[in-house]
């Protein structure tokens, strides 16, 4: 149960944002800064912890530089990281559209889009710096949607009246991410960086208060490898699989920021967790993971529920008049393309309100048969293609003949490790990127706004940010066989034995899922006081019931699957309860937190500005039940918080 | 449904392996090729027994982690898709269903259905890019390709580096892979001025990797999940010959 006693002590944290006019901010920072001498920068290691947008791009970037470079990953390549999968696009203020966009309405429109729960100068800056990575992915070769005279094609995305989306077919996240891919493996043959494949970080280590290193396992062999640096780079993604069903990989996992909050590092607004309006519906108990259908779709897909309730004819059969267009109707101005959160809490409420169709009733259609007439089959099939296959080879019908069903799934994480305006942690040393980190997307983030941060963090702030430190610390140099690394390694293989010694009578698999379940249900798309307490209730019960009677066979030192995702599970069941807890004590509804009590007539999301414009970043104080809260308050000089409409 | 598996398992590198006939019970048509796996596995596990090891993370066919040999077709029936996008409703009740991993010299079995495939990451690091330095880059429209080039460069770069087309192949050649990587960098502007050293590189490394050669049985493009075009093989050969002179 949730003790308010910490609240009261809490300190306020300094998010080192420098001052000056908004748009002056990252260009004056940038001069004061300090700088490494070319010639020394290959003194300095740096390990870099995931291959993602983010790690790609800053691993590649800092080689470039001349540091020397040392990035991990669980795969066995760089290009298998879950970036690969985003489908959408990528932002930028380009304005090629000649539509009224610009750095400052990105801004604007990322701010509202996050119901005012970023800050203002990151925000600006990720806009100001999102034009450069357009530039720098066609460099790269990247294969941008172009028209006919060569030129950058854009659409429109959720949250936005311009057209400013950059894309490669649905394949967006692949085609940057085999961009970074690529300038990683430039330096990896230029001997910069040095590359070690199917290592998983199971701890951070910290020498006289600084991060020093990691203790990774090797995949293959089970070895408990130390690793030391002078700055350490967390690029390990979002914790979204604490639900179990997400449209995360299989393997994508806290454990590396988990453990890395267990240090030391402040863990913020783990309750932002966004779920994404447009996903394949749950088929049966079986079911592994859930797939998205890109949020392009909803440019030209029309999201409608039957007008009668429960309605059991074929979508084909109802004719349009007694058809619910009910976004369209809801929102005249933004229609189908009002932000994830919405689109999804409408789709949710649509269901519970019996409007639901397919077998389970647990879906809305998202058409394309207006598209289809309006544009041609030939034309929605260049613009969507993949996608349609895709649905169409998972549901095994056919989205040309009839609408596809679609429900909301836990997609992006916006929470996650606390950074100052340097992607600093409250560990020295410990820098965090991308989906990781907590910055800028506020208490939601906008559709094709991740793959810009990722790489805005990875090629255009952190190298500038990391140097920064490096050039003002000193380091003494430090050892493997330290007496922190000693510990640290033993604290790991103990977690292991401990592990497989257990020999219980459930998988991993079968708690993960329960687990899962509990969130989804208590701490999913609408969250109350009673299912909160109940979840912190069920939450720590299913943890301990884990830690025995768990069976995890084989052992630990040959390819061990099931010890890999038992640890990864076993984190999750501790950070679930920190999602839980800070869902609890924000007793406001923002972005993809939606508490119920806590909504305007309308049944949006009401925010409680005097209350809560806060960072709440949670310190692990050894025990997972009262982590201390610090806040961070949230200053407004530019856009006037105010009640976001999409009307 | 109730299927009969017949899965390859292999401790290591240097074990010889074996086939092991498993029942999978109460298959949902619904359910994908992997999701069954998953349930053989959680059965396993309960017995006592090691679960069945294969690479699997995105699970919706762009990630190019898994791919298993499934009678005897590299990501099993079906065309343009890869193991974890094929569903259950491809099989019947009583079907048997031969499970392997993906055989080449150049991809050792690390452990039952898993494979190393890092001869792929060294390939590309001979010559797999653009050396375009992060910033100091002109604006993205100034750099033209009409659609159609863009088009073509985005079918070559749709590679999600599975192997599928090394494990088709009689040959286990990697002609498909690399041709792909190439032909993508050989269309565009930006890749033009490095063209020649990037080919020779990419050629070299490929044949010391011990990948076969290419007899042009168009196996990998009939069982490549993006559907690539054996015509980027014919680019590459131009490209590498043009390359010599």
């Amino acid at each position: 149960m949730l003790n308010n006693e910490h609240l009261k002590k809490s300190m306020t944290l300094n998010s080192k944002i420098p001052g000056g006019p908004l748009e002056k901010k990252w260009s004056s920072h940038k001069f004061n800064m300090k700088l490494v001498n070319p010639a020394n920068r290959r003194k300095y290691k740096i390990i870099v912890v995931g291959t993602g947008l983010a790690g790609s791009s800053v691993a590649a970037t800092l080689g470039e530089l001349g540091y020397n470079v040392h990035s991990f990953s669980f795969h066995e390549s760089p290009r298998r990281a879950h970036s690969i999968a985003a489908q959408g696009g990528i932002n930028a203020p380009k304005n090629y559209s000649n539509d009224g966009d610009s750095v400052y309405r990105l801004f604007y429109d990322t701010i509202k889009g996050g119901d005012y729960r970023a800050r203002e100068g990151n925000v600006y800056r990720l806009a100001e710096v999102s034009g450069s990575i357009i530039d720098q992915c066609v460099a790269q070769g990247v294969p941008f949607a172009r028209d006919y005279a060569g030129y950058l094609d854009n659409r429109s995305f959720g949250g936005a009246q311009v057209a400013r989306t950059f894309y490669a077919r649905g394949q967006t996240g692949q085609q940057l991410l085999l961009g970074a891919y690529s300038a990683l493996n430039r330096q990896i043959d230029a001997g910069t960086v040095k590359f070690y494949e199917r290592r998983e970080m199971l701890d951070l280590v910290l020498v006289e208060g600084k991060a020093r290193g990691i203790v990774a396992r090797n995949l293959i062999n089970g070895k408990i490898e130390s690793y030391t640096a002078d700055a350490v780079v967390l690029a390990t993604g979002g914790y979204g699989n604490a639900f179990f069903l997400s449209t995360n990989a299989k393997a994508s996992n806290a454990t590396a920021i988990w453990r890395a909050h267990k240090k030391g590092a402040f863990f913020a607004n783990p309750c932002y967790t966004q779920i994404h309006p447009t996903c394949i519906p749950v088929t049966g108990e079986h079911q592994s993971k859930l797939t998205l259908m890109s949020e392009s779709l909803r440019n030209d897909g029309r999201v409608w529920v039957p007008k009668k309730k429960g309605d059991t004819r074929a979508a084909k059969d109802i004719p349009d008049n007694e058809r619910d267009y009910y976004l369209e109707r809801l929102y005249p101005s933004f229609g189908n393309l009002v932000p994830r959160d919405v689109a999804s809490r409408r789709a949710k409420e649509m269901c519970d309100n019996g409007y639901g169709v397919g077998q389970s009733k647990m879906a809305v259609y998202l058409d394309f048969a207006d598209a289809i007439k309006r544009l041609g089959r030939e034309s929605v099939f260049q613009k969507y293609g993949n996608l349609l296959d895709m649905y169409k080879q998972i549901t095994g019908e056919d989205p040309y003949q009839a609408p596809m069903r679609i429900y909301p799934a836990v997609h992006y994480t916006m929470g996650g490790l606390w950074v100052d305006y340097n992607l600093m942690s409250t560990i020295p040393g410990l820098f965090v990127l991308g989906e990781a980190n907590f910055s800028d997307h506020g208490a939601n983030r906008l559709g094709a706004s991740a793959l810009m941060q990722g790489l805005a963090d990875g090629y255009f702030i952190a190298p500038y940010t990391i140097s920064d430190y490096l050039a003002s610390n000193k380091f003494a140099p430090v050892k493997e066989d330290r007496q922190e690394f000693k510990e640290a390694e033993n604290t790991v293989t103990g977690t292991i034995n401990k592990l497989l010694g257990i020999d219980g009578k459930k998988s991993v698999d079968e708690f993960h899922r329960e687990y899962g379940k509990v969130m989804w249900d208590y701490v999913g798309m609408g969250r109350n006081k009673a299912g909160l307490q109940k979840a912190l209730k069920l939450l720590p019960e299913i943890r301990e019931r884990f830690w025995k009677e768990v069976k995890i066979t084989g052992n630990a030192h040959d390819i061990n699957t099931e010890l890999e995702k038992a640890q990864r599970v076993a984190d999750f069941m501790e950070l679930g309860e920190l999602i839980a807890i800070d869902a609890l004590h924000r007793e406001e509804s923002c972005g993809g937190h939606f508490r119920e009590e806590y909504q305007t007539e309308e049944g949006e999301a009401k925010r409680n500005d005097k209350r809560f414009a806060y960072v709440a970043a949670w310190e692990f104080t050894g025990k997972t039940a009262k982590p201390k809260l610090n806040k961070e308050p949230l200053n407004f000089e530019e856009v006037h918080p105010s009640q976001r409409s999409y009307k | 449904m109730k299927l009969t598996l017949k899965v390859w398992r292999q401790n290591d590198k240097n074990d010889e392996g074996r086939f092991v006939d498993y029942i999978a019970n109460d298959v949902s048509p619904d359910m994908s090729f992997l999701e069954m796996l998953d349930v053989v596995n959680i059965d396993l596990v309960k017995k006592g027994e090691t679960p069945i090891v294969f690479d699997h993370d995105c699970r919706e066919g762009i990630c190019g982690s898994c791919g298993m040999m499934i009678n005897g077709r590299a990501h099993g029936p079906g065309r343009g898709i890869a193991t974890c996008q094929l569903h259950m409703r491809s099989f019947s009740d009583g079907d048997e269903i031969i499970i392997e991993p993906w055989r080449a010299n150049a991809f050792p079995v690390l452990k039952d259905l898993m494979v190393d495939r890092t001869a792929f990451d060294r390939i590309m690091r001979a010559g797999g890019y653009t050396s375009a330095k992060t910033g100091g880059i002109p604006d993205g429209n100034a750099i033209l390709v009409p659609k159609p080039v863009a088009d073509e460069a985005f079918d070559a770069a749709a590679c999600i580096g599975c192997g599928a087309c090394v494990a088709a192949c009689p040959n286990s050649s990697a002609m498909l892979f690399v041709a792909a990587k190439v032909s993508q960098l050989a269309v565009l502007p930006q890749g033009k001025a490095e063209s020649e050293t990037r080919v020779n590189r990419m050629v070299a490394q490929m044949d010391e990797e011990k990948f076969g050669s290419c007899s042009n049985t168009y196996a990998c493009e009939a069982e490549c999940p993006k559907g690539i075009s054996v015509t980027h093989i014919a680019r590459l050969n131009r490209e590498y010959i043009a390359a010599q002179f």
